[in-house]
């Protein structure tokens, strides 16, 4: 065997050298995504909580039971399907960036290289991304919450957590058609204005579309009526447990630990959060004369869906308008529906669907990659995911309405979801109207 | 011996309570209710206006002999009005017979 010689030597320990940093970063990264992963999964308490304190005691259990269902199978339906439809590598079952699948469950081969990226392993990847698909599901379950039948939620959820998220996904994050939109300007979507909570809140608009509003929350002239929620501090909690559970969901999405990146994201994240709930308490204090604490809440979460489209290319200024805004269109849009006659008792679609649709536009707004070009993309993104899911969720409600109907009957609406769906109330011994 | 049932302001019920311990009333019964009354309470949620007529206020239930009765009333309306619409209501009812179940004791002897 042939000795090496120094330089040969001296080559071989850079290497060495090179393989440790290397390997020392990527522990680093891995370690801020995988608290990242845990930061998002914490929010699904934080969707919970605001979920139960906007609506009424008798649906409380119904609510949870909700909750537990997306991020239980929503999680092991994106092991089995979701991640590999979401990153199929090539798109093998309609070319061209719109539909692939690298097969079912996860890839323990692929697992073990560790050169698949430099900011996570692939065991991270997949838990973070699973946490995020589970997110859109639970959009759903606010805007449905207290009349829809839970046998039926859990098949609409399913679908669109397993299959109509990760496609969509796919054409932004799995490198797919509107990645590479225009030959010089591709679509921007950070982490998921458009991608998770605008297709969680196309899919909420259809199915209460099609659902109706729960009993008593329009009179029969069809003006709408206030249904107190049963819990604002708890609300409260849910509110900030997602404002918290944020640092993981757009931190996370810079996808390494980058010094600079992750701390700018952090900084409009916070910035845009607060502006959101500023905007929509002074914009509803002006229209209605009150300082209401639910706008205050959910204006707080327009801002934080506003800037996650954006949240790496604004600087403080920007995020401060840009949620400043999301506030404003939160308190707008939940009068806009009262106005159409739609029933969201949370709040689920101005906050997730019109402001993420204001956050993704806002990307060719302000911010590095301001432009027309950019602006116009954004627009036929929005436009093309929009229709996508109405689409896709209008098929699937319709199909489970006819097959095990959607609603529950008058009667157990009334008497509430917990005691007539689950067999049991929320506070066994604690009575309260 | 005569029962007086009084609906009162939930914040005028400090003073209530310290006005029937001045002329030595100390025991009594008392719960939050709601009713209805010729207030309304306008109300916000959401953007949506609208008035309730459910009116919150605490309900007292004391049982005193004869003698008692006059200075409890006066004391109950001294302390629990503000002059607005609102200030509750006062019921007197007889009071067949009342027992201390620890020892038996019946009459006025029950709770003095």
């Amino acid at each position: 065997m042939k000795r090496p010689t120094e330089l040969e030597l001296g080559k071989q320990e850079t290497n060495h050298l090179i393989k440790e940093k290397n390997m020392e970063l990527l522990t680093t990264n891995n370690v801020w995504m995988m608290l990242c992963a845990a930061l998002v999964f914490f929010m699904h308490l934080g969707f919970s909580f605001l979920e139960i304190g906007l609506t009424r005691q008798k649906n409380t259990i119904n609510i949870l039971f909700k909750n537990f269902f997306i991020i239980t199978m929503g999680l092991i339906m994106y092991c089995l399907i979701g991640f590999n439809l979401m990153y199929p590598g090539e798109f093998n079952i309609i070319g061209g960036g719109y539909l692939g699948f690298a097969g079912f469950g996860l890839d323990a081969a692929a697992a073990a290289d560790l050169t698949y990226n430099e900011g996570y392993t692939y065991w991270t990847d997949f838990l973070f991304q699973g946490m995020f698909a589970a997110t859109a599901g639970t959009i759903i379950s606010g805007a449905v919450a207290e009349r829809i039948k839970i046998s039926s939620f859990m098949l609409i959820t399913l679908i669109y957590v397993s299959i109509v998220y990760p496609i969509v996904g796919s054409w932004q994050w799995g490198s797919g058609f509107l990645s590479t939109l225009t030959d010089n300007v591709g679509f921007y979507d950070f982490a998921g204005s458009t991608l998770v909570h605008s297709v969680g809140g196309w899919g909420a608009l259809v199915v209460i579309y099609i659902l109706g509003a729960r009993k008593g929350k329009f009179d029969s002239d069809g003006k709408p009526q206030a249904i107190p929620g049963s819990n604002i501090p708890l609300s409260a909690a849910g509110v900030l447990i997602l404002w918290l559970g944020w640092f993981g969901f757009n931190g996370g999405s810079v996808l390494s630990a980058d010094p600079a990146n992750t701390s700018l994201v952090l900084v409009t994240t916070c910035l845009a959060a607060s502006a959101g709930g500023f905007g929509a308490t002074f914009f509803s204090g002006l229209l209605y004369k009150n300082l209401d604490i639910t706008m205050f809440m959910n204006g707080i979460l327009g801002g934080l869906v506003g800037i996650t489209a954006g949240a790496d290319q604004m600087s403080p200024t920007d995020a401060i308008i840009i949620g400043t805004i999301g506030g404003v269109i939160v308190v707008l849009g939940v009068s806009l529906l009262d106005k159409a006659k739609l029933d969201d008792p949370v709040g689920a679609i101005p906050v997730h669907l019109f402001a993420g649709i204001w956050g993704t536009l806002a990307v060719g707004i302000f911010g590095a990659s301001a432009g027309f070009d950019q602006f116009m993309v954004q627009l036929a993104s929005v436009g093309i995911v929009g229709i996508f899911c109405v689409i896709c969720t209008t098929i699937i409600t319709l199909l489970i309405k006819s097959i095990a109907g959607l609603r529950v009957a008058e009667k157990e609406e009334l008497d509430g979801l917990d005691i007539t769906e689950h067999g049991t109330g929320a506070y066994a011994d604690f009575a309260m109207k | 011996m005569k029962k007086i049932e009084a609906i009162i302001r939930k914040a005028k019920f400090d003073e209530v309570l310290e006005a029937l311990h001045q002329i030595e009333v100390n025991f009594f019964c008392y719960w939050d209710v709601t009713g209805r009354g010729n207030e309304k309470i306008g109300k916000v949620y959401r953007g949506i206006s609208y008035s309730t007529k459910d009116i919150e206020r605490t309900f007292l239930s004391i049982v005193v002999s004869d003698s008692f009765v006059d200075k409890t009333i006066k004391a109950i309306t001294d302390s629990g009005a503000t002059g607005e619409i609102g200030d509750g209501k006062i019921f007197i009812y007889n009071c067949e017979e009342a027992y201390r179940i620890r020892t038996g004791e019946t009459g006025n002897q029950s709770f003095n």
